[in-house]
């Protein structure tokens, strides 16, 4: 056994590990970026301003960051899973004792040199923390009372935190990262049966315990056109950007509901909107393939990695990324109500987009070390 | 080492297996997510386009520049002018109070203009146009215009409103226009359809009947807004049509005349071609100035107006009824003579009053006339020769002639909605309307032109042109080449059953202007160029008392209600007459002393102004 772990922990070369990139990913993560500053130059209205010259930045900064985690063996990763949870529990803690409040929630930390919020980067932790949570234990025990129990503390601990912020829609988010590890890691299909089951048998209760603007965004998804200059007018203006669109859009620097203000939240949560109307569905479905592509690069690397956590993590990382653009599109599209949820990448904010990088370096680091195995 | 391993085979296969489920469902979610992209962009893309564009286009009308009113000679009696107008709309200004506070500083509002600005915008909904001002000096305009940068949401505006150079000479002609209110939005299609805030619609006279066809067609602006409504740049610029200019057959100096002649003094005057209907001019005194009312008129203007006793806005010419008086007696000799009662040669014996049917009727002339044959009572208006002809006429066949000439109904058809029909009263209109039979004293006043009988001004005009023309049937007109109403087939048909009788009527109302004795002797034009043939008439308000009658009292003794209406009919120039004139001057007292003189002066200008008429004719007036 200790000769079998000295023999896969031989040490790769620099060039050795740079063979090993995954050359799609990266190439498409950078098509991404690419594609994002170009539509961030677009919602400054075709000049560079402010919006594009800070996404440029941290695209900049956070790329490079990705490349040097990918370094870094995927054994370090494993080793820090809980540390980094408690860290951004810790984060968590203190956006709720000193956090900066902006437009009624208290979301930022002031960290000196960067405004963060905590709860963006638990979205990716959360699934650090529970692969490794999960990496050791034996498929009999994964059903156990005690697993379970614990993993759904590990995740309402967060969930909690970021609730009373309050934003509910990355608290659904990161409880999405959480269940996408526990479905992976095996736990039976009938608790997520029982639980789906019983989340829509209590629907109606939820409904009656949320927050009256939480109430509004139900109701407006389901009949935005009831209220068109107020509650449904985001969702509205956002369908008619997306529809005007049409097959091959209205041309780079051309969104008119964009240009003329007609957008809400352009740079973020509705980035996806200004993109689809100066593109087209050309253009969108171009960029659903890229998304796609990256997905499924993603689960490869985690399909190809000889490590459990490495697996895990991958398939969920995927899966939650996957979940995140979804939701993120299905929103602007009027198929889900609003929920703040940024548009991996391309949203504009550098939380998000550190928290997805960071996500990015670990299945890059799992694709360089995808013979380590981890004891 | 076996159990692990077999653990993580266990371990590999379940993730594994659960990894193809949930890459079956992202599938699927993806097909789903790329047919809603499908189904916005591609299929419903033309209603979003739609909508896209109603959100980026706004549409700006602008109000319509209104037709003009041309006189005969193309003087402009109804034109327009540029006016400076501040217009905010309260649902794009962000800070409305700020605003409209520092609009009254630039302004210089007064408390009370301030208030009604408010009460204005209160009134209206968030997205209509207020109008601040509506006719700003240029100092203040572009004082505004210097300001605009901190006075979002303002929109100055040059506005081309109505203005009548001829102030109060042509207002119950042309009547005049003001802000549209909800009922006139409603009752024509044409204002609903080019309405705009601020709009101004004829609303009394001609301005009001042509509606339709002076008020042209919008400008209208598009522009792409942003979402906040401001304009970001102008797409498209589509230019309205002015309304029509309508021409009148007016002269603009005979009508300044008119004006001139009745200053001060109640009644109309109007003058007509008798070949062609063409009203020369047509005025009701006293008038206001139409200007007043185009942005509104001030309370203290109104209240001014309205308590007048003279009734400045009633139009006397057209809805004035009034006793025609010794004006009558013309028709009255010609249905007389068209029937036969009498020739000329008949002859009757006024001794100043006469007893009939135990009644005694004056003559005005106390000592009477002696004998009289019909062209001496003509000249000198001899009462007893036509209480006697009308007797032996009877009210029936006189109301018959009458309403030949036109008494009786309205002379302009439709086009015044507010033109009276006068009233010309037979033994059946009695029995219908007052259930009582018909006494033969009525018949002999109405002789006179007194008792039931009623007439307005356009009336007596129009019978007096169809006495001159020879007894033919014209029909009055304002606009030249009216297409509005043809004129009907009937034009020009005799009126008569002999020509003859009509020459001896002719003749005797020469003689009653140009003859020693004749009533308006005193009015006379000997030059035969002006040389004109009228009957003066002096209607009775009031019936005269026998102590009255005895005190024989002059007109500036009795009260001003009280006085006698002074009219006047006439035609001329009496060798080849081409125009006739009706004078009607409230309370004026005696026909030949007050009314008579105004036709003097009146031919003198008609008849200069007729040949500059012909000459400009000779081209143009085609319109018969």
């Amino acid at each position: 056994m200790y000769q079998h772990t000295r023999l896969t922990t031989n040490r790769l070369g620099f060039f050795q590990k740079f063979k090993n990139f995954d050359y799609v990913l990266l190439i498409c993560i950078l098509l991404l970026g690419f594609i994002s500053l170009a539509t961030m130059y677009s919602t400054d209205g075709g000049e560079i301003k402010f919006h594009t010259k800070s996404h440029f930045t941290k695209l900049a900064v956070f790329t490079l960051m990705m490349l040097v985690m990918s370094f870094i063996n995927i054994k370090y990763w494993f080793s820090i899973g809980y540390l980094a949870y408690l860290a951004v529990v810790g984060l968590l803690v203190g956006t709720y004792l000193f956090g900066i409040t902006s437009s009624g929630s208290q979301r930022w930390i002031n960290l000196y040199f960067i405004n963060l919020q905590p709860s963006e980067l638990m979205k990716i932790f959360i699934i650090v923390c529970l692969a490794k949570f999960f990496h050791r234990m034996k498929l009999e025990n994964v059903n156990s009372i005690y697993t379970i129990l614990t993993s759904l503390i590990i995740i309402l601990l967060p969930m909690g935190l970021v609730i009373v912020q309050p934003d509910l829609g990355t608290a659904v988010l990161i409880a999405i990262s959480g269940i996408a590890v526990l479905w992976f890691a095996g736990i039976n299909y009938r608790y997520f049966i029982y639980t789906i089951l019983g989340f829509i048998i209590s629907l109606p209760f939820v409904i009656a315990f949320l927050k009256p603007y939480q109430k509004l965004r139900v109701l407006t998804f389901l009949n935005p056109d009831k209220d068109p200059l107020g509650a449904g007018y985001q969702i509205i203006q956002s369908k008619i950007a997306v529809g005007s669109g049409g097959i091959f859009g209205k041309g780079f620097l051309k969104g008119t509901q964009s240009y003329l203000e007609f957008l809400p939240e352009k740079h973020t949560d509705f980035i996806f909107t200004l993109f689809s109307e100066e593109f087209g569905f050309v253009g969108s479905a171009i960029l659903l393939v890229i998304y796609a592509i990256i997905i499924y690069r993603i689960v490869a690397i985690g399909a190809s990695s000889r490590s459990y956590f490495a697996k895990i993590f991958c398939y969920s990382f995927g899966a939650a990324i996957f979940v995140f653009i979804t939701i993120n599109m299905s929103m602007v599209l009027g198929l889900l109500p609003i929920v703040g949820s940024p548009l991996p990448i391309m949203s504009y904010g550098g939380s998000s987009m550190l928290a997805t990088m960071i996500g990015f370096g670990i299945v890059m680091s799992a694709r360089v070390h995808n013979q380590q195995l981890i004891a | 080492m076996i159990n692990s391993s077999s653990d993580n085979v266990k371990k590999l296969n379940s993730i594994n297996r659960r990894m193809f489920i949930t890459g079956s469902l992202k599938f699927f979610i993806m097909i789903g997510i790329v047919s809603r992209l499908f189904f916005l962009q591609v299929k419903e893309n033309k209603k979003y386009l739609t909508l896209s564009d109603k959100n980026r286009i706004r549409e700006w009308k602008l109000a319509p520049v209104r037709g003009e009113f041309h006189d005969y000679f193309g003087n402009v009696i109804a034109g327009n002018f540029e006016a400076y107008q501040l217009h905010v709309i309260p649902e794009q200004v962000e800070d409305f109070r700020y605003v409209i506070y520092r609009l009254k500083d630039l302004l210089e509002l007064s408390d009370n203009e301030f208030k009604k600005v408010l009460k204005k915008k209160n009134e209206i909904k968030p997205w209509e146009t207020l109008i601040v001002s509506d006719n700003l000096s240029w100092q203040k305009f572009s004082k505004i215009n210097n300001h605009l940068y901190d006075l979002n949401g303002v929109k100055p505006v040059i506005s081309i409103s109505r203005n009548y150079p001829f102030k109060e000479n042509f207002t119950h002609l042309i009547g005049y226009v003001s802000q549209a209110n909800p009922d006139d939005i409603e009752s024509n299609e044409a204002i609903k359809k080019n309405f705009v805030p601020g709009l101004k619609v004829g609303k009394v006279g001609l301005e009001k009947t042509f509606e339709e066809k002076l008020i042209g067609t919008n400008d209208i602006e598009r522009y792409e807004v942003n979402a906040y409504g401001r304009r970001i740049s102008q797409l498209e610029f589509q230019k309205g049509e002015k309304g029509k200019t309508l021409k009148l057959t007016i002269d603009t100096e005979v009508q300044k005349l008119a004006n001139e002649l009745l200053k001060d003094k109640a009644g109309s005057i109007c003058v007509m071609d008798i070949y062609t209907g063409a009203v020369i001019a047509m005025h009701s005194s006293p008038s206001f100035d139409p200007n007043l009312f185009v942005f509104g008129i001030s309370q203290d203007d109104w209240q001014l107006i309205r308590n007048d006793p003279m009734k400045p806005l009633v139009n006397k010419t057209l809805q004035g009824n009034y006793s025609p008086g010794s004006t009558i007696k013309p028709i009255v000799a010609l249905s007389a003579l068209e029937n036969g009662i009498i020739n000329t040669n008949f002859t009757v014996k006024c001794t100043g009053k006469t007893e009939m049917y135990g009644q005694t009727y004056h003559c005005w002339k106390d000592k009477g006339h002696g004998y009289v044959s019909l062209r001496n009572a003509m000249k000198q208006s001899c009462d007893t020769y036509f209480y006697e002809i009308a007797r032996k006429l009877g009210v029936d066949k006189l109301s018959e002639t009458a309403k030949k000439f036109g008494l009786g109904e309205k002379v302009f058809g439709d086009l015044f909605d507010i033109e009276k029909k006068g009233l010309i009263p037979n033994t059946q209109w009695k029995k219908n309307a007052l259930g009582k039979g018909w006494l033969l004293g009525e018949t002999i006043i109405t002789g006179i032109g007194q008792g039931y009988i009623q007439t307005t001004p356009i009336q007596l005009c129009l019978m007096t042109a169809q006495i001159a023309n020879g007894g033919y049937k014209i029909y009055p007109h304002i606009v030249v080449n009216d297409k509005f109403k043809d004129q009907p087939m009937d034009k020009f048909t005799p009126l008569y059953k002999n020509s003859k009788n009509i020459k001896i009527v002719q003749d005797a109302i020469f003689g009653s202007t140009n003859e020693v004795m004749g009533t308006s002797y005193r009015s006379r034009i000997d030059n035969p160029e002006y040389q004109f043939a009228g009957k003066t008439g002096t209607a009775q308000v009031k019936k005269i008392t026998e102590e009255e009658r005895e005190l024989d009292l002059k007109t500036s003794q009795i009260p001003y209600e009280q006085r006698d209406h002074a009219l006047y009919v006439a035609f001329g120039p009496y060798k080849n007459p081409r125009y006739a004139l009706s004078v009607i001057v409230e309370h004026g007292g005696n026909g030949s002393t007050t009314a008579a003189p105004m036709a003097t002066k009146l031919f003198k200008l008609i008849i200069d102004r007729h040949k500059i008429r012909e000459s400009l004719g000779n081209k143009k007036y085609l319109e018969i």
